[in-house]
């Protein structure tokens, strides 16, 4: 058998797997009850169980019809625009609007085509102060502005 | 007439100087956001919602209502001048539009976009103040059953309008529904697919999900493509139609007006469906049928006016019965819940101030529009000259600042991530975001409906199809899902959302 639309094949793949979860999932740790009253399992298992059969339907599809390619997975701004955020969320609270923001923007902007290092630099300058303003002193919201060890 | 006293009342609010203020930073942001090129008006409703969140409700959905018009009106200038379109309703803008531009004639497309909006903006505020009273009466009738029922026609219409496979758009429903159960279960107060996290008690905020899916995926995506656009800035001269351009737009903004109001109604309608059926209809209907896709001003004037007024008539469904009818709609259900505020037939009962006053706020805002961009236009067009490199860094700050205040912890900006990733998944095995982001809301809604119908009819699921309107909403359901099945017709969807991209 060969696979004619890779897309469908991939997307079956992931339907039935996050269908398959589910159903086990809910019936290995939750009541299923009964019709009249249904305990936590019986939706997700029911709608699990449907997922699953549906990802069925377009796995069978992608051996009878043709379809596009999957194009290329273009892992670096992938990895370097999640890495930026994470490093951003995790380094708020130690180092400060300051520090993190710097985090983003340099990790986020390596993941693009080009990188002037001058250009980011000052991007980074004017969001941070923007940041501060509108954010910290006009939303108030808690955030400490400088790291946690220079204040 | 009852109208009147009520839209009184509503302007009333709408016109209070603080509401005035909210409304105008709104309009000013949606716009700001939703003309950068790549940013489309879920990713900007997403971004900017966390700013909404100190005010008080009707302060709130005023402001991002305006934030929604805004966007949408960046998005066809972003379609008239760079050829791409912010959304997937300003795509047919993009034909002619374009055209037009090239010519030397973005002044007058950006103007005609902009007043048949604004015509279509005042009719369809005034649709709506006319049709939702008497729709959320009956909506008051409803019972668990016909809510269930209801649910799930919207979901089934929502599949229809979707791009690419059917299967696939009804898959990607089911996974949002499933995504939506995660968090502890109102009945039984069982801790559902937490998997031991604590943040995950209270279920994954909605504007989490939709940042990663439509903001953070639409930046990798963008990013992956090189290449420089051409933007038309410095031809933007002329910004008055001309005479015989009056002469060609009256009758087709009439007639988008018309259809895109009517199309709004319709759950999973909206703007998508209103623009493309008026862009079609002028194309049937017009003298100028021949100049079509070449530069044509009806083809800017009729899609800019029905998407305007779809956008518009698409809040009926939301308001009467807190029913979304696409993705933005669904973002504003999220911002009401935030607010406290359930949405549904009731809010027009409890609430008239914050129901009228909205509807008044609409009228408002695409004044607001009119006014503001016509002159701004100048500066707007600047900033599609802004490189992305310089663009996408700074909407991840804005983004991962407002994830992370959502509850002060950086586990709202993982999730984020994680549906960053499953989003580029999912561009990349091209299945369709918004269907999901619709199951996510209603996920739990359909669940608690679902329950207590059964629990009423003692366990038979006849009941959805013994109750008369619980029935057609089923019936209703079922035949879309038959035609759109049949060979001859699922070519011509497939045709048509080729067309589109």
């Amino acid at each position: 058998m060969k696979i004619k639309g890779p897309k469908e094949f991939w997307a079956g793949l992931m339907f039935i797997a996050f269908g398959l979860f589910f159903l086990a999932w809910a019936l290995a740790n939750y009541q299923m009850g009964s019709a009249v009253r249904m305990g936590p399992a019986y939706f997700p298992s029911v709608l699990g169980g449907l997922l699953a059969v549906l990802g069925a339907f377009v796995l069978i599809d992608a051996f009878v019809e043709e379809g596009p390619k999957v194009s290329r997975f273009h892992f670096r701004p992938l990895i370097m625009i999640l890495l930026g955020c994470l490093a951003f969320a995790y380094t708020l609270k130690p180092l400060g609007l300051v520090g993190a923001t710097a985090l983003l923007v340099f990790i986020g902007a390596f993941g693009g085509n080009e990188f002037k290092l001058k250009e980011v630099a000052i991007l980074y300058f004017v969001l941070v102060i923007f940041s501060v303003l509108v954010f910290v002193k006009g939303l108030t919201l808690p955030f400490s502005i400088w790291p946690a060890f220079m204040e | 007439m009852d109208i009147f006293a009520n839209l009184a009342l509503g302007f009333g609010v709408a016109l209070t100087p603080f509401n005035l203020l909210m409304c105008l930073i709104g309009v000013i942001l949606g716009t700001l956001i939703g003309v950068l090129p790549g940013v489309g008006p879920v990713a900007t409703i997403a971004m900017l919602l966390p700013i909404t969140f100190n005010l008080n409700p009707i302060a709130a959905l005023i402001m991002l209502a305006g934030i929604y018009y805004g966007a949408q009106y960046g998005g066809s200038t972003t379609a008239i001048l760079v050829n791409l379109p912010g959304e997937a309703s300003s795509v047919v803008t993009c034909l002619d539009g374009y055209q037009m531009a090239r010519q030397g004639r973005a002044g007058p497309a950006l103007a005609t976009a902009a007043l048949g909006s604004f015509f279509a903006g005042c009719v369809a505020t005034l649709i709506v103040a006319m049709f939702a009273p008497p729709l959320a009466e009956v909506a008051l009738k409803f019972g668990p059953a016909e809510y269930f029922s209801l649910m799930v026609l919207g979901l089934v219409a929502a599949v229809v309008l979707a791009h690419g496979s059917l299967l696939k758009a009804i898959a990607m429903v089911i996974l949002g529904l499933l995504l939506g159960l995660i968090g502890t279960d109102v009945n039984s107060g069982v801790l559902r697919f937490a998997f031991g996290i604590s943040e995950l008690a209270d279920g994954i905020g909605f504007v989490t999900v939709a940042m990663g899916m439509f903001g953070l995926a639409e930046i990798i995506a963008n990013l992956e493509q090189k290449g420089e656009r051409e933007v038309f800035t410095k031809k933007v001269t002329h910004l008055w139609p001309r005479k015989e351009d009056w002469k060609r737009i009256w009758a087709p903004i009439l007639r988008g007006t018309f259809l895109g109001s009517a199309l709004g109604i319709l759950p999973g309608g909206g703007a998508l469906l209103a623009s493309f059926g008026a862009y079609t209809l002028e194309k049937k209907v017009s003298k100028y049928a021949h100049e079509f896709g070449k530069g044509a001003i009806e083809g800017v004037a009729a899609p800019e006016s029905a998407n305007n007024a779809g956008a518009q008539t698409s809040f009926i469904p939301l308001l009467t019965l807190g029913i979304p009818s696409n993705a933005v709609m669904a973002l504003m259900i999220g911002a009401m819940m935030i607010q406290g505020i359930a949405p549904g037939p009731q809010v027009m009962t409890e609430r008239p101030q914050l129901f009228w006053g909205m509807i008044a706020s609409m009228w408002v805002g695409n004044l607001m529009l009119v006014v503001l961009n016509l002159p701004l236009i100048g500066m707007w067009i600047k900033l599609l000259t802004v490189p992305y490199r310089i663009l996408y860094p700074s909407i991840l700050v804005f983004m991962s600042i407002g994830v992370f205040s959502l509850s002060n912890n950086p586990f709202d900006v993982l999730l984020m991530g994680i549906f960053g990733l499953l989003g580029y998944v999912c561009v990349k095995l091209a299945c369709e975001p918004a269907p999901m982001i619709l199951g996510f809301i209603l996920g739990p809604l359909m669940e608690e409906n679902l329950r207590r119908a059964m629990l009423l009819s003692r366990g038979d699921p006849m009941t959805f199809v013994q109750k008369p309107i619980s029935a057609g909403f089923i019936i209703a359901s079922v035949i879309l899902l038959v035609i759109i099945a049949l060979p001859a017709l699922r070519k011509k969807r497939e045709e048509v959302f080729v067309e589109e991209t």
